[in-house]
């Protein structure tokens, strides 16, 4: 860009183009990061896909000392943690951000959103512990048979979940246009139909965007869950009951098995195979958020 | 534009600095070495029941002999049995006794297994305090673990669920009690535990699990039980007496669910391996088996 000579500036400043130089690389480098992370993924992960048999792979047991690598039941545990996260984050979090933004008082709003960022400020390890000190005797308390269940995990991650779905959220609502309130206001529309038919259309993409986000946290987050999940390599019967039960999530098998498997055995390579399948399902979110946005996020005046 | 002149000289000296502050703790830390290399060393590999304890006694037996040090790597029996048959480590730890074709394997490479008993592992079988139940048979417990036995009433305790409760499948307690009790010592039993069963990455969540459940049932090394669990009284079969594991009955082999820990060297062993294996035995070693929740060795 510096290369054509403007009539201001005679000499192109060596050092601007150096920093201009820096700062394309560090554009670059985030996709040779991620490129060069599934490069070492797949070169350690593949071999389980080869020398097990795909029958094994889609069995409904993971003991993986008796050569068992059924993904099935580690799949199904972070689908149920994960659901049950965004059943309970996503609805408080929206809610709360339309409060934040469009309701709450100023003085309100500036106590609000500190404490909220503190919120996510929180090491998952002190959520985790709390959720098996405090909640997960309560949910055994409930009457469920252990307090170590699907759903103590997915309340532990939908909190995790909840400050990012609240300030991105928030976020976009700010970023709606004033005009477009005083214009449904001024064609007789009440508060709420403006909030509901005006205000949250046009922020749509952000508040994807604040719930894909959130989502992501929570499917993968590792250290929380695996304390309070019961990690059981269970696939519980289907029904509401199922998130009641014990279950063993994908990062959690990542954590607790990594540390003792020999390199290179075949238990070694099935948990890299286990991230490969973590990186696909985060990539699928991804796009999926990508795609129902439209392409790349657009300036919200645009939009409606 | 002055501030950038003076950028880079600012960042050469300090990348300097950097460089020597680097030389500088090298060479301290090389200064300090020669210390080291002098004693001998000890090689010394396999269980990773064992390596805890093997760990800790290498440990204190460096502040008492600074100049022999001793390598301790875990891997399984299997890999220290191996290594001592090839050659290759000066003690070998095994949570299991050299099989007979291994003593063979390691005589025809011309090395002469000795066998020394370093300490006695315990499992004990945990439940709630408040649980009726207080004894169970072996077939019993293989019938709850592997999740044939469902409810507590079976077994003779209150109409519910059971809870079961164990170590993660890395851990060497895990497979001692997948042989012994899930597959009652049969090598040709192919159960293993019930899906439900709840695996805990450490003896901490299986003591606070089993402190607040009352229908969970667990087990755990004896050393680590506490008095916020109560310790089922084991036996073989219906007709065979109960036990309660203590030191006393794991140590003369009527508890079921005790076993011996064995170090083996190649050879008679001598000078400082034979010093080495001679504190192990002494009360002092004996007292780090007990602080780490083994059984020590009956004194002689």
């Amino acid at each position: 860009m510096s290369s054509t000579p403007s009539p201001i500036r005679s000499r192109p400043p060596r050092g601007e183009a150096l920093i201009e130089w820096l700062i394309r690389l560090s554009g670059f480098s985030a996709v040779l990061i991620i490129l060069l992370i599934f490069i070492f993924l797949v070169r350690e992960g593949f071999p389980a896909f080869v020398e097990t048999p795909v029958s094994n792979l889609l069995g409904r047991r993971w003991y993986p000392i008796e050569n068992l690598f059924g993904l099935l039941p580690l799949l199904v545990g972070s689908f149920l943690v994960t659901v049950g996260a965004v059943f309970i984050a996503v609805p408080l979090g929206l809610v709360t951000a339309i409060y934040l933004g469009e309701f709450a008082p100023r003085w309100q709003r500036e106590i609000l959103k500190p404490l909220i960022e503190v919120l996510a400020g929180i090491p998952s390890i002190v959520l985790g512990f709390l959720g098996w000190v405090v909640l997960a005797p309560l949910i055994q308390r409930a009457g469920a048979s252990t307090g170590l269940t699907a759903f103590t995990g997915s309340i532990i991650l939908g909190y995790m979940a909840l400050p990012t779905i609240i300030s991105i959220t928030e976020d976009a609502l700010y970023a709606v246009p004033e005009e477009y309130r005083d214009g449904a206001l001024a064609i007789g529309a009440t508060h709420w139909q403006t909030i509901w038919r005006v205000v949250l259309p046009a922020a749509r993409s952000g508040i994807v965007i604040a719930i894909m986000l959130g989502i992501g946290r929570a499917i993968g987050e590792t250290m929380a869950v695996m304390l309070v999940t019961g990690n059981a390599a269970n696939i519980p019967d289907f029904g509401a009951s199922m998130f009641f039960q014990p279950v063993r999530t994908m990062t959690a098998t990542i954590a607790a098995e990594m540390g003792e498997v020999a390199k290179g055995s075949l238990h070694y390579s099935t948990l890299f195979g286990i991230g490969i399948v973590l990186f696909l399902i985060t990539f699928v979110i991804n796009s999926l958020a990508t795609w129902l946005v439209g392409g790349t996020p657009r300036r919200s005046k645009q939009q409606l | 534009m002055r501030y950038r002149t003076l950028l880079y000289p600012l960042l050469l000296v300090g990348l300097s600095l950097v460089l020597l502050g680097c030389r500088a703790s090298d060479t301290a830390a090389s200064t300090n070495e020669p210390n080291q290399p002098t004693g001998q060393t000890i090689q010394n590999k396999g269980s990773d029941t064992l390596v805890n304890i093997a760990l800790a006694w290498a440990e204190r037996y460096r502040e008492i002999r600074p100049d022999v040090s001793i390598a301790v790597t875990g891997g399984g029996s299997g890999t220290g049995i191996a290594s001592l048959i090839n050659g290759t480590v000066d003690i070998a730890n095994a949570s299991r006794a050299m099989k007979d074709s291994e003593i063979e394997e390691a005589r025809a490479n011309g090395i002469e297994p000795i066998e020394f008993v370093v300490a006695i592992d315990a499992l004990a079988v945990i439940v709630h305090p408040d649980n009726p139940v207080s004894q169970l048979t072996l077939p019993q417990l293989a019938d709850i673990f592997t999740g044939r036995i469902t409810n507590w009433q079976e077994v003779g305790g209150w109409d519910a669920p059971i809870v079961i409760v164990s170590r993660e499948t890395n851990s060497g307690t895990h497979v001692y009690f997948l042989e012994e009790v899930v597959r009652l010592g049969d090598s040709k039993n192919e159960d293993i535990f019930a899906p439900q069963t709840l695996l805990m990455p450490s003896s901490v969540g299986i003591t606070s699990e089993l402190g607040r459940n009352v229908n969970a049932i667990g087990y755990d090394g004896l050393g680590y039980v506490t008095e916020h669990e109560k310790v089922l009284a084991i036996a073989v079969d219906a007709a065979a007496p109960y036990v309660l594991p203590t030191v006393a009955t794991a140590a003369d082999g009527s508890y079921p669910l005790s076993r011996d820990l064995y170090m083996y060297t190649a050879g008679e062993p001598t000078g400082e391996i034979a010093a080495y294996l001679a504190w192990i035995h002494t009360p002092e070693g004996q007292a780090i088996v007990a602080s780490l929740g083994f059984v020590p060795l009956p004194e002689e």
